[in-house]
């Protein structure tokens, strides 16, 4: 173990450096591209089915596939592992940013639109506030996926935790195998955790304090 | 003024009319309920107003401007609404909720709070409810909020969707009080859906009794429980309220029955004659063309009996009537508080019709309460009543 870190701790840190920086670009990219979009097939319920259905099938294209699929487009590197994972992160928050905006109990939209709050002000000050908790476990899903798929972009060439796992497969290494997994698993686990806490403080208060 | 008119409101969902050509100019300050059947058009009707349907045809003008032409948007937030349900918003505080409109203005937050705080008062909760939030009242006490909200930015017209569905009977008693308050100490003008006809007849000035997305009749209270249009609307009224309500829209002249008279030029023989047959003490005086002039009774013809005055001479002329058309209501209480036996009735050129005794009253209180419909019409009886009657 301390032998590990005193052969690869260098590494170690950029290669995770790295990992971060592709799953945090990539799901960032994911949640301002697909909430506004799941929030405009509430609008626009008769494109929804079909929108939703095309991130499906995008969703069971295999990794790999996907992954060599970026390299005649975008080359190898960052960029083509990023696109890929942006598509993975893209349905498990679209999905649920439309059922959670569906979800929102139309007499408060009603309210809402009775009251003469504009399209935008009910999105903004209403629906997404309720639909808040729904979405972002669809953002914590995705961000699960893609930290995990960011060591299958070691693949094309783009870095991060997959390099270890990639060489310890290649050269028999367990150690550089888990050396790459369990740091994979920790920064998931802590990810998730952030953004768990996160939405308890996106999650509406309906209670006064203490109550 | 009209404040709100209209005019040919056609409403077609698919295949069905859902409102047919409705027409209606209601003024400022009125109460407008709107009852009937579930289905008729009333929930339709009324999101035309806000613009939260759309017509299929017809127009609505506000201060004989068409809605049409307002942004929709704005036209929301000079109208209260408060729809079926409440709809507070759970995620904001009280106070957030009731300023929900003023902040939608951009009203400055100092005139928000105090708005805040006014209407928590109208809304009779103590003023450190505004920190909570929705789910920490009670139903009642949400609606009263609801309620407040829709005239928290000081909106004249007010559209309540069964605003007071599933409250108890006291609660509701005292929301009702409060909307009634609004229209007629700050002269809001109120259009209101209910299933409920005694809340219809409390709360209204016009009752709009709509069936499939007709109006069937728009009257006032009093003239609906007196005249139903027909069979749908005394059903919908119900024939235990036709029963309460008929000693109470039941005019004099319906009841009155005949009365014993005499002409100011007869003699006092004459009219003793009269009262002996008629087995009477008292006779109305009346002048050759039949009006009303006063009374004589047996113990001034006594006095005078032999002097050779006619009736006209001494009759007292000091004589309490009522007229055909009056309530009985009214002439019940009356009679009770003058403690007469009876009163004379007269029509508009006060000639006499006829006379209410107190033995019609006991049949009047009588059918109240028993609810007896198959009697024959009062008037029609024979005037066995008023013989031991008179005054
Ligand atoms: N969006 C819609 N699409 C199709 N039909 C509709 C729609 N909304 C209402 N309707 C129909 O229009 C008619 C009138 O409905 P509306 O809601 O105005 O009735 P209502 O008088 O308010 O009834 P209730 O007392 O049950 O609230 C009904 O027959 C209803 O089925
Ligand atoms: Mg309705």
């Amino acid at each position: 173990m301390i032998a590990f870190f005193q052969e690869f701790g260098g590494q170690l840190l950029l290669k995770t450096w790295q990992h971060i920086y592709i799953s945090a670009i990539a799901l960032f990219l994911g949640v301002i591209v697909a909430i506004p979009l799941g929030v405009l097939l509430t609008r626009y319920k008769r494109i929804a089915g079909f929108t939703i259905g095309l991130a499906s099938v995008l969703q069971t294209v295999p990794a790999m596939a996907l992954l060599a699929m970026m390299i005649p487009l975008f080359g190898i590197g960052a960029l083509p592992a990023i696109v890929a994972l942006f598509i993975y992160s893209l349905l498990p928050i679209l999905r649920n940013t439309y059922l959670g905006m569906e979800n929102v109990d139309p007499t408060l939209r009603d309210a809402a639109k009775g009251m003469g709050m504009s399209n935008l002000q009910s999105i903004m000050r209403v629906e997404l506030r309720m639909a808040a908790p729904v979405i972002m476990a669809g953002v914590r899903l995705s961000a699960t996926y893609v930290i995990a798929w960011t060591a299958l972009a070691s693949y094309i060439g783009a870095g991060g935790l997959g390099d270890f796992i990639f060489n310890g497969l290649n050269l028999y290494r367990p150690d550089l195998i888990l050396g790459g997994s369990i740091p994979v698993i920790i920064l998931a686990l802590i990810v998730d955790f952030l953004l768990g806490r996160l939405e308890l403080l996106l999650t509406p208060r309906t209670k006064q304090e203490g109550n | 003024m009209t404040l709100l008119k209209m005019s040919h409101l056609n409403k077609i969902y698919g295949g069905t009319k859902a409102v047919d050509d409705f027409n209606m100019e209601i003024e400022k300050g009125e109460f407008i309920c709107f009852i009937g059947t579930s289905g008729s058009g009333k929930t339709t009707t009324m999101r035309m107003i806000n613009r939260m349907l759309h017509q299929t045809s017809g127009t609505i003008e506000i201060n004989g401007e068409d809605i049409a032409k307002m942004d929709p948007v704005k036209l929301r937030r000079k109208i209260g609404y408060v729809i079926q349900n409440v709809g507070l918003m759970p995620h904001m505080t009280i106070r957030e909720n009731i300023v929900l409109v003023p902040k939608l203005l951009k009203w400055p937050e100092e005139k928000r709070n105090e708005k805040a705080k006014e209407m928590i008062k109208m809304a009779e909760l103590p003023e450190d409810y505004l920190d909570r939030y929705p789910a920490e009242l009670s139903g009642g006490q949400q609606q009263r909020i609801g309620v407040v909200r829709a005239l928290a930015a000081d909106q004249d017209i007010i559209l309540m969707d069964e605003p007071f569905g599933a409250l108890d009977p006291i609660t509701r008693e005292s929301l009702q009080d409060l909307v009634k308050d609004l229209q007629e100490r700050l002269g809001k003008t109120f259009i209101f859906v209910t299933h409920d006809m005694d809340e219809a007849l409390t709360l209204a000035t016009r009752i709009v009794i709509m069936s499939h997305g007709k109006q069937v009749q728009v009257d006032t209270p009093d003239n609906i429980l007196r005249h139903p249009a027909n069979e749908f609307v005394e059903s919908l009224i119900g024939q235990d309220r036709l029963i309460q309500a008929r000693p109470s829209i039941t005019t004099v002249g319906q009841v009155a029955t005949k009365a014993v008279s005499a002409r100011e030029s007869q003699t006092l023989k004459e009219a003793l004659g009269e009262m002996h047959n008629k087995r009477v003490d008292t006779l109305l005086v009346t002048d050759d063309d039949g009006v009303l002039r006063g009374f004589v009774g047996i113990e001034q013809i006594n006095q005078y009996y032999g002097t050779g005055k006619e009736i006209g001479d001494i009759m007292d002329k000091n004589i309490f009537y009522v007229k055909e058309d009056s309530v009985i209501r009214d002439t019940v209480e009356r009679i009770l508080k003058r403690g007469f036996k009876n009163v004379p009735v007269i029509d508009h050129d006060h000639h006499l019709v006829g006379i209410v005794t107190r033995a019609t009253l006991v049949d009047m209180v009588y059918d109240a309460l028993w609810g007896e419909s198959d009697k024959p019409e009062k008037a029609d009886q024979p005037d066995k009543a008023e013989a031991g009657d008179q005054a």
